[in-house]
């Protein structure tokens, strides 16, 4: 069955378009391995019995010749996408028991396509963390753990999208990016992760943190799949008034394409005194590779990018703190009955059930929001956040894509950034200024660190321009040759 | 003004949230410790910088005015964690 893991899907798609294989031994290997590695707490709910039964119907399908793009390929779907009669949480408390009566509408456009469902992957609490500690489940395991050692971060908040897809129990997984929450854990973990542009994929049904920053987005092994998967999940929803009506460029052209002639920006405001030698040299090495490849170089300037951090420290937490102001105890999830009046239940359901990183975010959103201060930090984060957005605009005149590191640094152990929040936001200085803009970002694994960890590079593009992202990601993939298998992960499997 | 325990007890009012008085100062620390991170913004001239609100670069689609939609009382109760006679339940507002 191991021989089945090994696939990527675009093999495993030609395997079972030629019935090689089945996608019911396919599904039964991933069941099987998701078992096998329940350790990494990656999973927070497995749905095989939907899963064997849409992999039947998919073996029919593919019999009857009537196959869609992800035919018969199992799919971990983070814990932040609504899916119908199984339990959706965001992986808080307060969304204890919630079992949606809708399908968002990206995992219905997977569905429809063919992918089979495996189950629910764990995330930060509302995807706000870096590490999915704030998970009411307990932090999804970075597969790369050394055997024996302490326990690493799969990153976040999409952590067990990215562990799941790095130790082989979900061929593909789906998660959602505000501020780096894609990019980050597929750095930390070895994987391909891709945040769209703004509005590609629709954000109806999936469980709202920060609305003008939240994206959808594929983690995948490698660069191929991610925009095989991508092509799916995107399109026009008239259900989501910020979906984009564009169509997509040619990905599989994309793909193929060479970066020859391509200009290839390095921005300064990238070099940061805290980064990882590691990470500076690969970041070097990627330059190299791109340039061997026919690609110039063009030193660029961002210079508002230190101040991306704070802005969004405020953007985001504003919007949560709207947001997350439905979890009343009336609708739906947990109540806790207290005091005499509404306010009472209010505020001890919502005390209860949300965590602390949770809280505080709507607290310092809520203090942004109040009178008196709308004006000193929310507006004015607004017109930093142009600001970021007008440095893109500008360099994407002269560039065709930018390339970066992912991460500061690499995966670190589970706990010890716990106690100041602030050191927890830096691990997404390289993540969120794309957020801001809007842009598209990949995160490809290039390269390892002293102590054997994967390494991710970041390559940005211009707005819409999916297949310029994939062009160069497919470069960066092929130069780097990136192999290895996690070590916790065939421990487990063996 | 810097963020104290009577601010807090003020934003988590606003917040619907209890946050219990001993832990009210601790709050106001880690929120005290946050913002000032965050004037890092006020070094930044925004004079004359429109605040940006959404990049989609569209305005906001428009559809006819008709239901499209509806007859899912059942649906919209399902999750409730108290429902009566197709009603959402609340505790007792008025006397």
């Amino acid at each position: 069955m191991d021989s089945y893991l090994e696939l990527t899907a675009t093999q495993a798609r030609a395997a079972l378009q030629n019935k090689e294989i089945s996608a019911t031994e396919l599904t039964n290997a991933y069941l099987t391995a998701a078992t096998a590695t329940e350790a990494l707490n990656n999973y927070v709910c497995m749905t095989a019995d939907k899963a064997l039964e849409m992999a039947a119907a998919s073996d029919k399908r593919i019999a009857d010749g009537t196959a869609g793009p992800l035919e018969g390929l199992p799919v971990g779907v983070k814990d932040l996408f609504c899916t119908k009669g199984v339990a959706t949480t965001a992986c808080s408390a307060i969304l204890k028991g919630f079992v949606p009566e809708y399908e968002s509408s990206v995992t219905s456009q997977l569905w429809s396509d063919g992918a089979v469902m495996l189950g629910k992957l764990n995330c930060d609490e509302f995807a706000m963390g870096s590490a999915n500690e704030t998970s009411v489940f307990g932090a999804a395991v970075n597969p790369w753990s050394a055997q024996g050692g302490a326990d690493l971060a799969a990153g976040g908040s999409s952590g067990g999208s990215a562990s799941a897809v790095a130790a082989g129990s979900a061929l593909l997984a789906t998660g959602t990016d505000t501020g780096g929450s894609i990019r980050q854990p597929a750095a930390f973990c070895g994987v391909v992760g891709m945040k769209p542009t703004y509005g590609r994929c629709s954000r109806w049904g999936i469980v709202a943190f920060a609305s003008s920053l939240d994206q959808a987005g594929p983690f995948t092994r490698d660069v191929a799949d991610s925009a095989l998967m991508f092509a799916s999940m995107a399109g026009h929803d008239a259900k989501d008034s910020t979906s984009a009506d564009a169509s997509l460029p040619d990905l599989q052209a994309a793909l193929h394409a060479s970066v020859k002639g391509m200009k290839i920006g390095i921005p300064a405001e990238y070099v940061m005194d805290s980064m990882d030698e590691a990470i500076t040299k690969l970041w070097q090495q990627g330059q190299d590779w791109l340039v061997e490849a026919g690609a110039e170089l063009v030193p660029i300037s961002l210079p508002h990018t230190r101040y991306a951090l704070p802005a969004y420290y405020i953007i985001a937490p504003a919007e949560a703190s709207s947001n997350l102001a439905r979890y009343d105890g009336v609708r739906y999830g947990a109540r806790i009955e207290a005091g005499h009046s509404l306010d009472d239940m209010y505020e001890a359901t919502r005390a209860a059930g949300f965590g602390d990183e949770v809280q505080r975010r709507i607290m310092i959103g809520t203090y942004a929001l109040s009178a008196g201060y709308y004006d000193a930090y929310y507006l004015k984060a607004q017109q930093v956040r142009r600001l970021i957005k007008d440095d893109f605009d500008k360099a994407f005149k002269g560039v065709d894509a930018i390339l970066t590191p992912a991460t500061p640094t690499a995966a670190f152990p589970l706990g010890v950034k716990q106690d100041d929040p602030i050191t927890m936001y830096l691990n997404d200085v390289f993540t969120v200024p794309a957020n801001l803009a809007g842009i598209p970002g990949i995160s490809v694994p290039a390269g390892f660190s002293d102590s054997g960890l994967p390494l991710g590079l970041q390559v940005l593009s211009g707005a819409f321009r999916e297949d310029t992202l994939y062009t160069v990601a497919a470069c960066l993939e092929k130069q780097a040759g990136f192999s290895g298998q996690p070590p916790r992960h065939a421990a487990m499997m063996n | 003004m810097s963020v104290d325990k009577d601010t807090v007890k003020k934003i988590a009012r606003l917040a619907r949230l209890d946050v219990p008085e001993e832990r009210q100062e601790q709050i106001a620390g880690e929120l005290r410790a946050i913002l000032s991170w965050i004037e890092e913004l006020g070094e930044v001239d925004t004079a004359n910088v429109e605040p940006l609100a959404s990049v989609t670069g569209h305005s906001l689609p428009l559809r006819a005015d008709k239901v499209t939609d509806g007859n899912k009382v059942d649906d919209i109760l399902a999750n409730a964690p108290e429902q009566a006679s197709g009603f959402f339940v609340v505790p007792k507002v008025v006397e």
